[in-house]
């Protein structure tokens, strides 16, 4: 166990627990808007850690393809990074659009 | 020319990485195409609006993101503590606020919005000209907009040359 491989599986773990909160938020949440929070962000903040862990571990034993392999994967975290938020808000304001009525606090019943 | 030279260099990393071929030919190919591009849209990727420099905005941007990612880290741990309270239904509170904005240009409304929708908790709905709507899964959630993060964006992005 190096250095390297415990950082990458502690940004693994870090990723899954992420995910899974985004998971069960999806099933919870009441309605339509809320679930794309637990949707669209969890998960990009997941999906991130998990491309870096990936990465970090890649380059275990070094060598310049492995590095390459690895600046390929932070790409791929980059696009999520900047096309995840992106896609929520397209869709949020599609549907306000579209008039999907929000679950408000006063209704207080669960869906 | 500064725009060309610099999109010229961003494409042909770019390039490098992608393909991970070192011979001439590849790397020749590599070089025709990224001049091609450079030369076609080197307004799209630095289009410099006069009144900001682009080196000094870059630089403001690599100076917001670890700012921004310990406020996602942060906002991600309160909407899993959220998700997975077992009394969920009496945090939440969803509503949508509007506010004005002091920004300019549109390329720092668009690093705010970004910034809103990836800290959980809020979603960036709309933005008519320098109104933001925003829609907030708690009250806390949307207590600190703008705020902080405007005044960090404008400071990234808004300082003239």
């Amino acid at each position: 166990m190096t250095i390297l491989s415990v950082t990458a599986i502690a940004l693994l773990s870090l990723g899954l627990f992420f995910f899974f909160a985004g998971t069960v938020g999806i099933l919870r949440l009441p309605d339509f808007y809320s679930r794309l929070h637990a949707a669209g962000k969890c998960d990009s903040l997941a999906a991130v850690l998990i491309i870096v862990g990936i990465a970090l571990y890649n380059i275990e034993p070094f060598s310049f393809e492995a590095l390459l392999v690895s600046a390929k994967l932070l790409l791929i975290a980059v696009v999520v990074f900047v096309t995840s938020p992106t896609a929520t808000h397209a869709i949020t304001e599609a549907a306000l659009v579209l008039g999907v009525k929000p679950w408000t606090k006063a209704e207080r019943k669960r869906p | 020319m500064k725009a060309k030279l610099a999109t010229f260099a961003v494409m042909l990393l770019f390039w490098v990485i992608l393909s991970g071929m070192f011979d001439a030919f590849h790397l020749s190919l590599g070089v025709i195409c990224c001049l091609l591009i450079a030369h076609f849209s080197h307004d799209l990727l630095f289009f410099g609006d006069g009144k900001y420099s682009n080196t000094k905005s870059l630089l403001g941007l690599l100076a917001y993101l670890p700012w921004l990612f310990y406020e996602i880290v942060l906002a991600n741990l309160q909407v899993a503590y959220i998700v997975l309270n077992p009394r969920m239904y009496d945090l939440l509170d969803p509503h949508v606020i509007r506010f004005k904005t002091k920004l300019k240009r549109p390329i720092s409304k668009v690093t705010l919005a970004q910034s809103i929708t990836l800290t959980p908790g809020t979603i960036t709905v709309s933005i008519h000209d320098d109104e933001f709507s925003v829609y907030a899964l708690t009250r806390s959630a949307s207590d600190s907009l703008p705020g902080a993060m405007e005044e960090r964006v404008a400071r990234a992005l808004e300082s003239e040359r």
